[in-house]
């Protein structure tokens, strides 16, 4: 099924639009509990989506460039999105669950533990969202560096090449404490009293411009080997970030041709591109929800992803046409929640599998599986067969 | 009344403890494991499940140790998860106050109070050695008598974090779209000689307002700053003399800090072998320390005093006649809760002395000078240990660590656990939701 798509969605407070905390549906006083969380992803597994994406920071959230703002009118706060993930693992049995961590300020050799034990506990299906923190309010937080505020329309490109440098190396690190245990390596051997097998545990020795980290990790390898990674890229130095670290990259093309050409930069297994969806019976049915939206936020909505507003059978229509033009799959960002996830799972999904372009039940174990990516050898392990060879 | 004891479930450690070669013993990786263990605690009305925390592979003699278990989840995943699959019992993380930062440790501890509605708490640890440091940007940065002056600040920079946002902070009006009550909430700033931090905190007040701290130094620094700022004490002193020596010093450093006697809890670790009867029970403990002390583990653990290579050794055979290496690094790396034998020489000729006097292997020392069980016994015996040891003073409670995962309290819940209900020392049924419920502790304001 070449003309099969991969679908995600990215949750995120009550939705994407600023103002969806305020309709009926939402359900905002919530977002800081279990259930919540647990409603949204189980809704998404029952439509047979290959994972959820969920949105954080280190930092509130904040409509000012140079720094948080004091509005009142819209959701703030959040809670930490791989607890989030871990809270919701033993509740869902196929979805993949994909949060959202910074490199920028923490320690991949946390991260690396954080993410390898989601996987255990999902048994296999825990991704990671890579992200990269260019806030100076967020360096604030951690007192160990300062920044200068990054206008996003025309950054200072030393400071942005030098933040992605640092992602590239926390990536890095990050895989290869997953990799510091072969899988083999616990043995329970009772005859010589040993737990492990440590010639298959391995010092990552990792030494760089930003960090050195000697490992190994003190979690076992994850079951997927590698759980995917992936990224959000805009422009050229995460385009390149992208290329070299994750498996999947979230993009923001307008039409098919800009994605044609964005596709062409990513030779990597997946590219996604994310669109805002607001979708209803009809499309001025969902124009109308759009535009009542915006009324009541007092400011039209915009994106970095393209906003969609229609019906399930013209973003199925999209889609395709997008998937022609070389996209593997799409991550969409539903405007309001539940109501365009519900959208999603109960319109756009029925529609695609009518057309065959969407499966109609989950067929693997794992989120690796769900995105067609083989289960990686360890690179230690390679490395001494190479050596015996 | 007598007092109520307090319980946890210690889930069992990458120490000799833990016997993994049991039949029964399960993976220490897998979900389940810790699934399992947590049901039977909560099934038994404990107050927490517990997990200690390493943030190195142990290594001696240059190579990592594989005699033990290795190998652990990273803490705060393992417990969200866990809050899936119980309602009520208590989940404690250790984490440590030298190889992170205030901001990102605050908000794991308050999504995660959040996630399981009022039951997380943190074993605030300060393993500090430039062997862990070495997996971590900061390497290893700090002086050991700082580690705790780090902790103290770290905690009030923690403390500032979860008090940055009132308790009414949401308001999340739909009709009016106020969806914050104040558009400053989580605003702090922070600075002392560790932390320089200023902005915004972004998850909202947890239930508990605070995570429960716990802390399990052993040191006079270490119990100062238990007496300041715990709610609970991990310790080592589960006897009747050490307890009780142990914890009246601890509870006559509360008054200080104005705080009564019961804001702090005592919590040894215990470990336990039950029987049929106190002989059935004496006859396994004797087994089980042969489990956990096998002749290769033996020598290891003759290692770590002697601080010498002693592998040629016969663990069967006498004590080695040579001293011990006191004059470089110790072999033995990364064990945070090891405390080094302060005069070696003294000590192995103590155990030399010993071991001729009574014939004893390297082998039967290590057995006999090393941890036994702390409770042994038929069920009734146990029980009443449990209870007099706290009705005397010498704990509030204990945290029991299974020999065997993850099964290795069930037999304890099923005999132990109403032995001490039947006695009114121990709840039948959880007195409210969170953990600070379970502790009688208030939410702070
Ligand atoms: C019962 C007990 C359990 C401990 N568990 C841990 C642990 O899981 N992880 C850790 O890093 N340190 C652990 N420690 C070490 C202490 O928390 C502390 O950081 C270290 O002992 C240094 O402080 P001190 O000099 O006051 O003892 C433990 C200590 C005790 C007494």
């Amino acid at each position: 099924m070449s003309t099969a798509l991969h679908l995600a969605v990215a949750l995120d407070g009550t939705g994407w639009h600023p103002a969806s905390w305020r309709l009926p549906s939402a359900r905002p006083a919530e977002v800081f509990s279990a259930s919540y969380w647990a409603d949204l992803v189980r809704l998404a597994e029952a439509g047979t989506l290959d994972f959820v994406t969920i949105e954080d920071a280190l930092g509130l959230q904040t409509d000012r460039l140079d720094g948080p703002d004091e509005r009142t009118d819209h959701v703030r706060g959040r809670l930490d999105a791989v607890l989030i993930a871990a809270r919701v693992a033993p509740l869902t049995r196929h979805i993949g669950l994909v949060p959202t961590a910074t490199v920028t300020h923490t320690e991949p050799f946390h991260i690396a533990k954080a993410l390898a034990t989601l996987d255990h506990v999902s048994r296999g299906r825990a991704g990671w969202r890579v992200q990269v923190s260019g806030r100076a309010h967020e360096a604030g937080h951690f007192g160990r560096r300062t920044l200068p505020v990054l206008d996003p329309a025309a950054p200072d490109r030393e400071i942005v090449a030098d933040l992605f440098a640092e992602a590239r190396d926390h990536v890095e690190v990050v895989r290869r404490l997953w990799d510091s245990w072969e899988d083999d390596a616990e043995i329970r051997d009772a005859a010589t009293g040993r737990f492990i097998d440590r010639d298959k545990l391995h010092h990552i020795s990792f030494d760089g411009r930003y960090f050195s980290v000697k490992g190994p990790s003190i979690t076992p390898r994850p079951p997927q080997g590698q759980p995917p990674v992936t990224a959000l890229a805009h422009a050229e130095i995460p385009y390149a970030f992208a290329a070299r670290s994750a498996d999947v990259a979230y993009v923001t093309p307008t039409d098919a041709a800009q994605a044609r050409k964005i596709v062409s930069q990513l030779p990597i297994p997946h590219v996604f591109a994310d669109l805002v969806v607001f979708l209803e019976e009809s499309e001025p049915a969902a124009r109308d929800a759009h535009e009542r939206l915006d009324t009541l936020d007092g400011t039209a909505y915009t994106s970095d992803a393209a906003i969609f507003t229609g019906t399930p059978a013209q973003l199925a229509d999209l889609l395709q046409e997008w998937r022609a033009a070389g996209l593997t799959g799409f991550r969409l960002r539903p405007a309001r929640l539940p109501d365009d996830l519900v959208g999603i799972t109960g319109g756009l999904v029925p529609e695609l599998r009518r057309r065959g372009a969407f499966r109609t039940a989950y067929e693997a174990a794992t989120l690796r599986g769900l995105l067609g990516l083989s289960r990686p050898a360890n690179r230690y392990a390679v490395a001494e067969e190479a050596r015996v060879a | 009344m007598p007092k109520q004891i307090h319980l946890a479930a210690h889930f069992p450690g990458v120490n000799n403890t833990t016997v993994w070669s049991d039949p029964r013993a399960g993976s220490h990786i897998e979900f389940d494991s810790f699934g399992t263990l947590a049901r039977t605690a909560e099934r038994a009305k404990f107050d927490f499940f517990f997990l200690a925390e390493g943030l190195r592979l142990r290594e001696q003699g240059g190579q990592i140790y594989d005699l033990d278990v290795v190998g652990r989840p990273d803490t705060f995943t393992v417990l969200a998860a866990l809050a899936a699959v119980t309602t009520h019992l208590g989940l404690a993380g250790t984490i440590n106050s030298t190889f992170n930062e205030p901001y990102e440790v605050a908000r794991q501890f308050a999504s995660l109070d959040h996630l399981s509605a009022g039951r997380a708490a943190w074993n605030v640890v300060t393993s500090w050695d430039a062997f862990t440091g070495e997996n971590f940007r900061r390497g290893g940065f700090l002086a050991e008598s700082d580690r705790y002056s780090r902790a103290t600040q770290f905690l009030a920079a923690a403390r500032e974090l979860f008090d940055s946002w009132p308790a009414d902070a949401i308001v999340a009006d739909k009709d009016t779209g106020v969806f914050l009550r104040n558009g400053s909430a989580g605003s702090f700033r922070h600075t002392d000689d560790q932390f320089d931090i200023a902005g915004r905190f972004n998850v909202p007040r947890g239930p508990q307002g605070r995570p429960v701290i716990l802390q399990a130094g052993d040191s006079e620094a270490g119990r100062e700053f238990a007496a300041a700022t715990a709610d609970a004490i991990f310790s080592r002193h589960g006897t009747l003399v050490e307890g009780q020596k142990f914890y009246r010093d601890v509870k006559r450093r509360l008054p200080a800090y104005g705080r009564p006697e019961d804001s702090l809890k005592v919590l040894p670790a215990a470990t336990f072998v039950l029987g049929d009867t106190d002989a059935d029970a004496h006859e396994k403990a004797a087994v089980v320390r042969r489990q956990q002390v096998s002749g290769a583990t033996a020598i290891k653990l003759l290692e770590q005093l002697w601080n010498r290579d002693l592998s040629g050794y016969d663990p069967d055979g006498p004590l080695p006649e040579i001293d011990p290496d006191v004059s470089g690094d110790h072999i033995a790396r990364g064990r945070a809760s090891v405390r080094m034998h302060r005069d070696p020489i003294a000590v192995a000729a103590e155990w030399r002395a010993r071991a001729e006097a009574e014939k004893l292997s390297i082998r039967d020392l290590i057995i006999e000078t090393t941890n036994r069980q702390t409770f042994i016994g038929a069920p009734d015996t146990v029980a009443t240990a449990i209870d007099d040891l706290v009705q005397q003073d010498a704990a509030d409670g204990f945290i029991l660590v299974p020999h065997v995962t993850p099964g290795g309290l069930d037999e304890f819940a099923d005999t132990v656990v109403p032995l001490l209900q039947e006695r009114g020392v121990f709840r039948t049924e959880y007195a409210g939701p969170t953990l600070r419920h379970h502790l009688g502790l208030e939410v702070p304001a």
